[in-house]
């Protein structure tokens, strides 16, 4: 395990399950009535700026959960509330947009442009690892104390 | 990179400045309505004089669907006179304006008909159901619907004279 | 009389300052140091008059002068003192002029530091000054005059935007615009460095201390934005991933960027271009979010008037772009690279993978933001890009950048051994993994919390690790405990206060991380006598009062809470109705704990005061987000002491 593969290991470890654990993720969770804010924290307030209709004091967020929880309570499940919204107000009511169509550019982009990132990165470190030059200078006699100093030279920053 | 190439660099920021740009000739509080062209979702309030409004009376009739609040100052202010004017004027060629009250106190709401006399139907919508019905985000909101019970148009914003009679004018002279 | 004195001085300002800016270049050029002593002269000027026009526009506020306006349209009779002072920049007008102000001070600071130290980036470092206080000159003399003559002079004014009556006001504009213009000058001399072909280090090291002190309050700045979030705006939330918002985010994140990769190039002479092309982007957003806020163009809280302004931003903005990055483009073979590293592992690969994670972040968050936009041009239709989004794109770069802050400043340069990583992280990384098991143990059971949590401790091991290390060593050489750890904080300031910060932004993460995972809420309607319970409390509606103020009317409600280690007390959300705005603004009331924070806001109530529906929140660990801005503040002023002498 070369300490390369142990970095590498470590930071997929921190990234990989984060986006599925984002999804399973709520907001402050409600007590009572935890449908009803699950699907309001979808649905974007119509007449505030950006907040959800779970967070939003307005009136008319009011209203809107007062007909998502009669409709849940008629049986419709939560998709089918959601499209209720959807029909009537069009895709822009979601808060986050759905993941098909061209609505998907927005989702896939991000993560591309951080590979692409990284893969600008790889290749700048390759660059500079290749410059290191093929005959060093042999060894210079380098005693534990002259060893110690150099290591906390390049240890300690700026 | 060799010469060229390197001008990509100023120039991958034209795209994005063209976007922006673009963004002046939009409104982002004008949402298009996906209501346009189905059939209108019906409703049956209880007016102000205690009459019934219900959209199902009402079929076969041009229905200019009007919805305000009396705290929305200056644009519902601006369109209560045209739209009572509408009414008095279109009332006999079979066009009906029918006024919702949305997220409003009763006493306010009365005092603003009192106000601009209005004669039209107006009813509240106290649970608020009405109007997310018919996608409503914001005052004021007017739907000109035909005589076959479809949304043909929606104004956000006050209504003018013009906007008035071009819509109504052109529903009028289908055929029922 | 006013207005005219107001705008006149404006005009004059707007010609030195574009005087000023030719002059600069003129000198440069020809190496007549006449013309850039003339350019001083005027900067001196122009920060003059600035301050007349701003204390001018004060004195309008102050004295009720409803002929300006500006001031009509931003207060009444009724406002209270201290908010006729924070009225002055509580709209778009008065808020250029404060930007303005701002710049033309820097512009006087830079001047008096520089002339001496950089003679040849200097003149072209006034000039780039010089030319965007000409252009905020130019917004406030055409675009947007805080200066116009409203006629006939009204009897009252309409009045302060009652979000704005908050202490949250004072401050916020305050450190956000320091942090915005702040940027300004390492982009000035950035600029400098392009036009004069040196783009050596001078102008990294000339800039460094402003560049930390503009990201400080930059970083304040967005801090006090959401504690005015949450304390005034009445939903509970203290971040929305509201446009606004993160039109001072982007730049947040792309300078924490550039703050990091400096040290590269200040080390080991490496990312010229890089750094260069960082500044400007960094400065770029600062533009953009300036035209996000004011053109209209993205609905948002925020949104100051539509207009020509946005028409003048956008035109600066791409002037600003295309010229410096054409400027970048121009001197591509002097930024040759230079780079020598002998591993992958090292100080220098986490610093790349820190500004590619920043800068992701930073992608992330313009692209969402726009896309709005981009799918009406390319398809018409309307789409709405909020919170569910940037936070699930997010968060997962948020955590790597907190990892990365455990491993960077630790790493060895160059190459890391072996032995350096085990000496470094082994202890660390263990004490993370044991925190984890713990966490799941003691019932945390989502994922991304044990995750913050985890690095949280696995970062503080290798900030306390290093530092126990460091100052043992000073210990052994006879140091008393005291004098060898503050003498190891003033010794290496900059490092340890770099650690600070670094430690300010872990307390954040608790804050954030708790808030997210642990809070709850509920609401609920009472009847008078009635109680709703929440994770402990006990609140017990009691009854409604009406109360006129100065400038509204307030209906309180009075609630005693209640839970098992505090006795009934009273709180009183409010419903504040002001006659110039269309719907009620919510007056908060809460209680700050350490652990957790009750919040209750008065909804609905019915008009005989029998009946009121309420929204109580339990959120957890809010306040260490404020701790962790106090954090945040002490590393800063570590970080930019001046340095010792480091004994030979």
């Amino acid at each position: 395990m070369t300490p390369l593969r142990a970095f590498a290991l470590l930071v997929a470890a921190i990234l990989v399950p984060a986006p599925a654990a984002l999804r399973a993720q709520q907001p402050a969770t409600h007590v009572g009535e935890e449908g009803v804010y699950e699907i309001a924290s979808q649905l974007r307030c119509v007449v505030c700026q950006n907040l959800s209709v779970a967070d939003s004091p307005s009136e008319m967020a009011q209203q809107m959960r007062a007909i998502i929880r009669e409709r849940l309570a008629a049986g419709e499940t939560p998709d089918q509330v959601v499209r209720y919204f959807i029909e009537r107000y069009g895709e822009w009511i979601l808060l986050a947009p759905r993941r098909r169509g061209f609505t998907l550019l927005v989702w896939i982009l991000p993560p591309l442009a951080l590979l692409a990132g990284l893969g600008v990165v790889a290749l700048v470190l390759r660059t500079w690892t290749r410059r290191v030059p093929a005959g060093r200078i042999a060894g210079v006699a380098v005693d534990a104390a002259m060893r110690e100093r150099i290591r906390r030279e390049l240890e300690t920053g700026p | 990179m060799s010469r060229p190439w390197r001008w990509l660099i100023p120039l991958s920021a034209v795209p994005v400045l063209v976007l922006l740009a673009y963004g002046f000739r939009l409104n982002p509080r004008d949402v298009p309505s996906p209501l346009i062209s189905r059939p209108a979702p019906g409703f049956a309030l209880t007016g102000f004089d205690d009459s019934t409004v219900s959209l199902a009376a009402l079929r076969g009739k041009v229905v200019v669907l009007n919805f305000w609040a009396s705290w929305c100052y200056p644009a519902c202010y601006e369109e209560a006179p045209v739209l009572e004017r509408g009414w008095r004027t279109y009332r006999d060629r079979g066009a009906v304006v029918v006024g919702i009250d949305i997220q409003d106190k009763v006493e306010a709401a009365q005092k603003f008909i009192r106000d601009f006399t209005l004669s039209f139907p107006n009813a509240q919508d106290v649970t608020g159901k009405v109007s997310i019905d018919y996608g409503v985000y914001g005052v004021p909101e007017t739907f000109f619907i035909d005589r076959g019970g479809r949304i043909r148009a929606k104004h956000v914003g006050a209504v003018t004279e013009d906007v008035f009679r071009t819509h109504v004018e052109r529903l009028l002279a289908e055929p029922g | 009389m006013t207005p005219e004195l107001g705008y006149g001085v404006l005009i004059v300002a707007f010609a030195l300052a574009v005087y000023g800016g030719v002059a600069s270049a003129v000198g440069a050029r020809t190496g007549r140091t006449r013309f850039v002593l003339s350019a001083q002269h005027a900067a001196v000027a122009v920060f003059a008059l600035v301050t007349a026009a701003f204390g001018l526009l004060v004195y309008a506020f102050l004295t009720f002068d409803f002929s300006v306006r500006y001031v009509a349209n931003n207060t009444n009779l009724g406002t209270p003192f201290y908010y006729r002072i924070t009225a002055v920049w509580g709209a778009l007008e008065g808020s250029i002029v404060l930007w303005a102000w701002m710049l033309a001070l820097f512009t006087l600071i830079v001047i008096v530091k520089t002339r001496d130290q950089a003679r040849d980036l200097y003149p072209w470092v006034l000039t780039a000054m010089l030319a965007v206080l000409a252009f905020f000159l130019l917004v406030m003399t055409v675009a947007a005059p805080p200066f116009q003559r409203l006629s006939p002079v009204p009897p009252n004014g309409r009045g302060l935007n009652p979000l704005l009556e908050d202490t949250g006001m004072i401050t916020h504009p305050i450190a956000l615009y320091l942090g915005f213009t702040g940027f300004t000058v390492p982009f000035a001399f950035a600029l400098a460095a392009l036009i004069t072909g040196r783009v050596g280090d001078a102008w990294i090291t000339l800039t460094r201390r402003w560049t930390i002190v503009a990201w400080y309050f930059l970083s304040l700045g967005l801090l006090i934005g959401g504690w005015w979030s949450y304390h005034v705006l009445g939903w509970g939330g203290y971040w929305a991933w509201d446009p606004v918002e993160n039109a001072a985010f982007m730049p947040w994140l792309t300078g924490t960027a550039f703050l990091h990769s400096v040290m590269i190039q200040e080390r080991r002479r490496m990312l010229k271009l890089w750094n260069l092309g960082l500044v400007i982007l960094t400065f770029s957003l600062t533009l953009f979010g300036t035209f996000l806020t004011r053109s209209g163009v993205i609905a948002s809280v925020h949104a100051f008037t539509q207009g020509a302004i946005g028409v003048f931003f956008l035109a600066f903005l791409a002037l600003v772009v295309l010229t410096a990055l054409g400027l970048l483009a121009w001197r591509w073979e002097a930024l040759g690279a230079q780079g020598e590293l002998d591993s992958v592992v090292s100080r220098e690969s986490a610093f790349l993978l820190n500004n590619v994670f920043f800068c992701a972040a930073a992608f992330t968050v313009f692209f969402g933001t726009v896309f709005p936009l981009l799918s009406e041009a390319a398809r018409g239709v309307k789409v709405s890009v909020g919170a569910p989004f940037f936070n699930q794109v997010n968060v997962p770069l948020f955590l790597g950048l907190v990892f990365l802050m455990g491993v960077g400043p630790l790493i060895a340069w160059r190459r890391a051994s072996l032995d350096n990583l085990k000496r470094n992280f082994l202890w660390p990384v263990a004490l993370g993994i044991a925190a984890a098991a713990i966490f799941f143990v003691l019932g945390v059971r989502s994922t991304l919390a044990v995750l913050a949590l985890a690095l949280t401790v696995f970062v503080t091991a290798t900030i306390a690790l290093d530092f126990f290390r460091a100052t043992r060593a000073r210990l052994r050489l006879g140091e008393p405990p005291l004098r060898a750890m503050g003498g190891l904080l003033l010794r290496h300031n900059r490092r340890y206060g770099g650690f600070v910060i670094h430690l300010g932004i872990l307390v954040i993460t608790l804050g954030v991380t708790g808030s997210q995972a642990w809070s709850v809420q509920t609401e609920t309607t009472l009847k008078r006598g009635d109680a709703a319970e929440l994770a402990g409390y006990r609140i017990r509606f009691d009854g409604l009062a009406a109360r006129e103020e100065s400038n509204h009317f307030k209906v309180v409600g009075t609630f005693t809470v209640s839970n098992g280690r505090i006795g009934p007390t009273a709180m009183r959300p409010a419903k504040k109705f002001y006659p110039q705005e269309q719907t009620p603004i919510a007056g908060v009331d809460y209680w700050m704990g350490l652990t957790e924070d009750l919040y209750l806001v008065l909804g609905d109530f019915a008009r005989d005061g029998t009946e009121a529906t309420i929204k109580v929140q339990v959120n957890r660990l809010v306040s260490w987000i404020w701790i962790g801005g106090f954090v945040l503040t002490l590393g800063a002023l570590l970080a930019i002491l001046p340095e010792r002498k480091k004994a030979t």
